[in-house]
């Protein structure tokens, strides 16, 4: 593929990131933060943030397996997800974790179940697609191309 | 003071991006959040306004800086960090006599949360996550707040 295709690829498939609400004006913000000071700032983010929220996902896990479960704990750990998954644009794990904050405040231990799953599925899409997407930029940077805004 | 959920500012975007980062060079602001993520975001955004910013982890780091004769113009205050909280650390910096403005920023949703966190002595409470609008007003006021000192 040549340049001008990676790059048209790119901006095709970041609409549709955006267009299909994985990720939100958060997430432009962010790029527009980075410059040629910090070429990899976006990079360095979403990597905190795939680790914050595999330390909070296995944390929801252990949470949901104990014989009493303190929903108090748990509703503390989504708390932060949504915080972190809100503050880079990642719009549905977002919108999962007001969710999930309201079967917590309930003590509905099922309903959590079902949440903490779907969370962990739109988690996982999410860091697919940003993980693709930081792939096309990489082969367009090697292939001596600008990254298209 | 009253909270600014969603304040933008008009007049800071009169200026030249040059003429914002040496206004706000001799600024010191301290970011105050026990999230990798969110510290390493709101580091990026306050220097590109020509910040000078420190981190810290919790409260307690936080009011630690402040008892071993640190100063800052700005605090971004988070609110949920283990050790100490911010509303804690912010209660205990005003009883220091810490005049410094205190922004606090965090992902809570109950107003009476939002009410008790303001009361502790917060001159100013965002959402999560910060915008670059929010920095603008922030600092449109720390400018008004040091030239009536």
């Amino acid at each position: 593929m040549d340049l001008v295709q990676l790059q048209r690829q790119l901006v095709d498939y970041r609409t549709s990131l955006y267009h299909e609400g994985f990720l939100d004006e958060q997430f432009t913000q962010l790029q527009e933060l980075q410059d040629e000071n910090n070429p990899d700032f976006v990079v360095e983010v979403v990597s905190l943030f795939f680790q914050d929220s595999e330390r909070l996902l296995n944390e929801l896990s252990k949470a949901l397996e104990q014989q009493i479960i303190d929903f108090k704990r748990m509703d503390a750990h989504v708390h932060q997800l949504k915080g972190s998954s809100s503050s880079i644009g990642a719009q549905r794990v977002q919108k999962l974790c007001i969710v999930f904050r309201n079967y917590c405040e309930a003590r509905n231990v099922e309903g959590c179940l079902k949440c903490l799953q779907q969370v962990k599925h739109e988690y996982a899409l999410v860091k697919t697609k940003l993980e693709s997407m930081f792939q096309l930029e990489q082969q367009i940077s090697n292939a001596g191309g600008s990254i298209p805004v | 003071m009253v909270s600014g959920n969603s304040a933008s500012s008009s007049s800071l975007s009169m200026k030249s991006d040059e003429d914002i980062v040496n206004n706000n060079n001799n600024l010191r602001v301290l970011v105050v959040d026990d999230s990798p993520m969110i510290r390493k975001l709101h580091d990026m955004y306050l220097k590109k306004f020509g910040l000078k910013v420190q981190v810290a982890e919790n409260g307690k780091q936080a009011v630690d800086l402040f008892h071993f004769g640190a100063s800052f113009d700005l605090i971004l205050m988070d609110k949920e960090m283990p050790i100490m909280d911010g509303e804690e650390a912010t209660k205990e910096l005003r009883t220091m006599g810490v005049t410094s403005m205190i922004v606090g920023v965090t992902s809570l949703d109950s107003p009476n949360e939002k009410q008790a966190f303001m009361e502790a002595g917060l001159d100013y409470f965002f959402t999560k996550p910060l915008t670059t609008d929010n920095i603008s007003f922030i600092l449109q006021e720390l400018n008004k707040k040091n030239n009536k000192n």
